[in-house]
């Protein structure tokens, strides 16, 4: 199946069972414990990722803290 | 104006979004910067030049030999000099029309409310969780329009807020994330540029607010990775589970994020 991460279409295999939270160490997303995930354009909040299913043709954007400014 | 400002803003003038009635907008315009580092120096040289009346600029900070590769405003003589003051010099040089006010001091719970009460504008140009939360807060708290801006590394990233109006950084991240969790630009690097891009379009943003031109970068982050030379805007809407500016807020009146403090914060504080 196929899905855009940040932009960027990408395959992944098929698995109905894959959530939010699975996807995130599928995928092994940086600062996986404290991203910001907006599926399809609303963000979720950090409790709903371990229920999220991901599905065909997703929108998903992963949100990094950056604390830098000096 | 006299004969010699209308000379120094010419360029300005001459824009039918700008005009004379737009650099006396300009003029009475009040913005703060915090941070005088490298989100801060080409924030406070642009302001300056383009002749924002009232400037103010916080920082408890001194210019260290490590600042010198980014924070543009700041010269190898300034080398131990407080940064406020190092960066009032260079702006009344490029600017004499211009005030600018100096808080030598880090914002914090108890002083940010008055620090950022006479400002119209203001900008987050912070090193740091515990003060990019603080300052969302206060701003959020108090309706005053703010830009964020954070960066690390190669990557950058930027939102402009209206309190009430526009999502705040609390509806991106409700809270900050554990102390030592991510990587400061201390540890993990900067490139030099990034926070001139960065800063850039923070000033921008103060421009474009004080003039009440153009679309303001709201509901939207914008993210800049250097090495790929890429910008992209996520669309972004307030969320109704925000802490601060959701339909329950839990957040009511600003306060130190303790934990995001990193050690170095609380040994200077």
């Amino acid at each position: 199946m196929t899905i855009t991460i940040n932009g960027k279409e990408t395959a992944i295999p098929e698995n109905p069972d894959r959530t939010i939270d699975s996807l995130l160490e599928e995928l092994d997303v940086s600062q996986r414990l404290y991203v910001t995930v907006e599926l399809n354009g609303e963000i979720l909040d950090r409790t709903e990722y371990e229920t999220a299913p991901v599905n065909e043709g997703d929108v998903i954007e992963f949100l990094y803290f950056m604390g830098g400014g000096a | 104006m006299n004969e010699q400002q209308i000379e120094r803003y010419s360029r300005h003038i001459i824009l039918k979004e700008v005009g004379g009635k737009g650099q006396q907008k300009l003029f009475d315009g009040r913005v703060l910067i915090i941070g005088a580092g490298g989100l801060g120096a080409p924030i406070a040289l642009y302001l300056a030049a383009a002749g924002v009346g009232t400037i103010g600029i916080a920082d408890a900070d001194d210019v260290d030999l490590s600042n010198l590769q980014r924070q543009v405003i700041h010269f190898t003589p300034d080398i131990g000099k407080p940064k406020v003051e190092s960066a009032k010099e260079k702006m009344i040089a490029i600017n004499p029309d211009v005030n600018v006010i100096t808080y030598k001091e880090w914002v914090s719970a108890e002083n940010i409310n008055r620090i950022i009460a006479d400002y119209d504008f203001v900008i987050d140009g912070t090193d740091n969780f515990a003060a990019k939360f603080l300052i969302n807060d206060a701003c959020v708290l108090a309706g005053k329009p703010y830009s964020h801006g954070g960066i690390l590394q190669f990557d950058g990233q930027t939102l402009t807020v209206k309190p009430g109006e526009s999502a705040c950084y609390r509806c991106l991240f409700p809270e900050p994330p554990p102390k030592d969790a991510v990587p400061t630009c201390s540890q993990a690097g900067v490139i030099g540029v990034l926070p001139g891009v960065l800063g850039t379009i923070q000033a921008t943003e103060a421009i474009k607010f004080l003039l009440g031109k153009g679309e303001l970068l709201t509901n939207r982050l914008l993210t800049y990775n250097a090495l790929r030379m890429k910008f992209r805007e996520i669309p972004i809407k307030r969320r109704a589970t925000c802490p601060l500016c959701g339909d329950h807020p839990t957040i009511t009146e600003v306060k130190d994020e303790l934990d995001a403090m990193t050690v170095c914060d609380l040994k200077e504080s």
